[in-house]
């Protein structure tokens, strides 16, 4: 079966984003498709690459970062989410005049196109962390 | 084409979200999908007539929903007891909408391909 996924709260927030990525992890191994998760609202925060917390907190951004890698799932958050909370890539960075590259690896940033493209194309359409 | 159900549950000014949840629903629109929104609980007062943000960080909300009839989103639904224990009617609303009676939800919720509740 096809997933698309949504997440919206940010990692320090609420058990959803944890939850995502364990079903994630399942999904994948029972033979299952994630292509793509999105990433809005407060969700936006998952891919902010300078989150340092206290050791003994999961890691959970390199816990997504391997599974961009390792699975190829396409990791998008949403533009307007983004800016609107100053997680800024590189190349939008220079355009508003920032130095920031907040981007952690394996997130991209892109438009609520690509979010209903996730949804046309899936069986079933899951949001965590609402 | 998918048919989608937005659920609004929140009300006004409790934070960006409203303005986020309405990027969806007119992006949905945009890509010809099926569109229907459902007010629920608290999600009644973003339809409520003669809101004044007085705060002037406060941009107004209710002028966003106007603008869903461009986007061709139709469908909006108030849930009956939702407005009644608010102590609302229609004619305390911006627009005109249909409503639907809490026992009927369940039904209304399965009939969509994609429920997206904020």
């Amino acid at each position: 079966m096809k997933f698309a996924i949504q997440i919206n709260s940010a990692p320090w927030e609420s058990q959803g984003c944890e939850t995502a990525y364990q079903f994630s992890r399942a999904a994948i191994s029972l033979g299952h498709e994630i292509h793509r998760i999105f990433f809005y609202y407060e969700g936006a925060y998952n891919g902010l690459r300078w989150m340092a917390p206290p050791e003994e907190e999961t890691p959970l951004l390199r816990r997504w970062s391997a599974l961009a890698t390792e699975q190829s799932v396409d990791l998008v958050i949403c533009i307007s989410a983004a800016q609107r909370r100053g997680l800024l890539e590189q190349t939008e960075a220079k355009r508003v005049g920032k130095l920031d590259d907040d981007l952690a690896f394996g997130f991209r940033i892109a438009g609520l196109g690509l979010w209903i493209d996730a949804c046309l194309k899936a069986d079933r359409f899951l949001v965590f962390g609402a | 084409m998918k048919n989608f159900l937005f659920v609004l549950r929140h009300p006004p000014h409790e934070g960006a979200g409203i303005r986020e949840s309405l990027d969806m629903v007119m992006t949905v629109a945009a890509f010809d999908q099926s569109v229907r929104v459902l007010f629920l609980d608290d999600g009644v007062f973003l339809l409520k007539l003669g809101q004044c943000p007085h705060n002037p960080n406060l941009k107004p909300t209710s002028p966003l929903f106007a603008a869903l009839e461009i986007y061709d989103v139709e469908g909006l639904w108030v849930e009956q007891e939702s407005l009644a224990e608010r102590g609302l009617g229609l004619a305390n609303l911006i627009l005109p909408v249909q409503t639907i009676r809490r026992e009927e939800i369940a039904f209304f919720l399965a009939t969509a391909d994609i429920v997206v509740a904020c």
